[in-house]
């Protein structure tokens, strides 16, 4: 199976690898995946408390290259985005990004889900209600 | 000498064809191109003269009587004759068959085939070394057995099985033993005699032969074994392989036995010495633990599991220049991971994290030298990205974590 350039290029580039302080107020969390079904994705969302807009995205995935560009590329479209712009990132926005053939389509989902994850965890520490996904995978 | 790249180093996959091998074959493709079985003039003559001939390579290779060699089409074609034949022709004997958990999947599915005929299997599991348990073997034993089926070495995790113990058990109850030696035969010594064996697969391709042709070791004498046929036609073969012969491929596979016996002591010294080169190096990377039995194990093979980093994400970081294979989900057809390894009693983890190597005839030590900074630099690049790494750096049990299964 050959990889798409863009996929090779997060692979070997990995945009905002890190971590950030999960103990700070405005840092949310996102922990999503397990380790037997090979992939485990941690994304974190920093938000400025003044514009409301999300400052700095880190991540650290365990799993395949396409797992590994998935998050990378979320971390970049985070940045600069209201927390409700985010929460509209879609998997299949990262499918055609990244041209992920269809057997990788779940890394794309359990990147969408790393954001949602991350996103309600900033939100449950700021005392709002955590958002029920509407659509399930 | 300059290195190459790419490195090759999934030898348990396939060998490169040997030049001495494709030079031997040349002819048989043009000017001697008959059919062995056309019995009446030179061209049929020369065909079968050429695959008598290697019929007796093979059977030197293996200790075995030239007589006691049916051509097939590789191991998977060997297996099915093998299970199949041995379940039909002994029938009225019995229907129990032993096998185990880490065989190859062309004697699992076969056997899962002969239980739809209904037939009996036994699955035996292996040890966490990923050997059998000889008692089990014999507790497991019948009066409907007619069949053990162990395979020699393992091609995943390249463990060598007790044959000769296997055997000894399997005369005690008169049942028969196959073995699958499709990993073993030519690059250590396999002895039909000494090590008891009724009958036994093995194929071209795995030994710098062609792909395509294989063979079926079936015993003539104490015991006589006779096999059905699972293809009919023109009766070749002694009725047991039907189909014109495929004498270019059998010429190869000969001319590849015959360079084994001549070369196998010598590149199983060298590879295995490479091997242990490569696999040291490798464990002094954290956290780095080698699969299977270390002792009873095939020179040329080394499974690692690298924890924390997943297998296809860590191939991708040199497959450019590397080709190895790896036990994870997302490297194989079933996106599961490797059922030999979950055998073992690995966890599906460390199962995503492992990755195979098999060294051949052509690695080289620069080869070797490359390739263990390369895995290096990517394991410990892949474990600065690793969430799981970060957490276990931590001392966080990760077992204890809830994790979302998807």
């Amino acid at each position: 199976m050959a990889y798409s350039e863009k996929v090779i290029d997060h692979y070997s580039n990995p945009k905002n690898v890190g971590t950030l302080d999960k103990s700070k107020a405005n840092v949310g969390t996102g922990l999503v995946g397990a380790p037997e079904c090979g992939d485990v994705m941690r994304l974190q969302i920093e938000v400025d408390e003044q514009s409301g807009l999300i400052k700095d995205a880190k991540f650290k995935t365990f799993g395949c290259g396409s797992a590994i560009a998935s998050s990378s590329l979320a971390t970049e479209w985070l940045k600069g985005k209201t927390v409700d712009q985010a929460m509209e990132i879609d998997n299949m926005d990262i499918v055609e990004e990244l041209h992920l053939p269809p057997v990788k389509i779940h890394c794309s989902v359990l990147a969408e889900d790393a954001i949602k994850a991350a996103i309600n965890d900033y939100r449950v520490k700021n005392g709002l209600p955590e958002l029920v996904e509407e659509k399930k995978h | 000498m300059e290195l190459k790249l790419p490195i090759y180093l999934d030898n348990n996959a396939t060998t490169p064809c040997d030049p001495r091998v494709v030079e031997a074959m040349l002819p048989y493709f043009t000017e001697k191109f008959g059919n062995a079985a056309s019995r009446n003039h030179s061209f049929g003559w020369a065909a079968e003269e050429a695959v008598d001939y290697a019929r007796e390579q093979v059977a030197k290779l293996i200790n075995a009587d030239p007589k006691e060699i049916i051509f097939t089409s590789g191991a998977t074609e060997s297996d099915n004759l093998a299970l199949k034949g041995v379940y039909e022709m002994y029938q009225s004997k019995g229907n129990h068959i032993i096998t185990c958990t880490t065989e190859h999947k062309a004697v699992l599915d076969t056997c899962k085939h002969i239980e739809k005929l209904g037939g009996q299997i036994t699955y035996l599991p292996v040890k966490e070394d990923g050997l059998i348990d000889l008692a089990e073997l014999e507790k497991a034993i019948t009066d409907k057995t007619i069949l053990i089926s162990i395979m020699y070495g393992n091609n995943e995790i390249g463990v060598l099985q007790p044959i000769r113990e296997i055997s000894k058990i399997a005369r005690k109850h008169g049942v028969l033993l196959f073995t699958d030696a499709t990993q073993a035969v030519g690059k250590i010594p396999v002895d039909v005699n000494a090590d008891g064996i009724d009958l036994m697969a093995f194929s071209a391709h795995k030994i710098y032969g062609p792909k395509g042709v294989g063979a079926l070791y079936v015993r003539r004498k104490n015991p006589r074994v006779k096999v059905t046929a699972q293809m009919d036609g023109g009766g070749h073969e002694r009725g047991m392989r039907s189909g014109t012969m495929n004498v270019t491929g059998i010429v190869g596979l000969g001319k590849a036995c015959e360079i084994c016996m001549h070369e196998m002591e010598a590149e199983a010294k060298r590879l295995s010495a490479l091997r242990d080169k490569l696999e040291n190096a490798l464990l002094e990377l954290e956290e780095s633990y080698v699969n299977g039995n270390r002792e009873h194990r095939l020179p040329h093979v080394c499974n690692i599991s690298f924890k924390y980093v997943e297998g296809e994400g860590l191939m991708m970081g040199f497959n450019k220049n590397i080709a190895v294979s790896s036990g994870s989900a997302c490297t194989s057809a079933s996106l599961e991971p490797s059922y030999v390894l979950k055998a073992l009693g690995l966890g599906d983890d460390l199962a995503h994290s492992s990755l195979r190597f098999g060294l051949g005839r052509f690695t080289t030590e620069e080869q070797i030298d490359y390739t263990i900074n390369a895995i290096k630099d990517t394991v410990l690049k892949l474990r600065e990205m690793s969430p799981l790494w970060e957490m276990f750096k931590e001392g966080i049990d990760l077992d204890k974590i809830e994790w979302a299964h998807h």
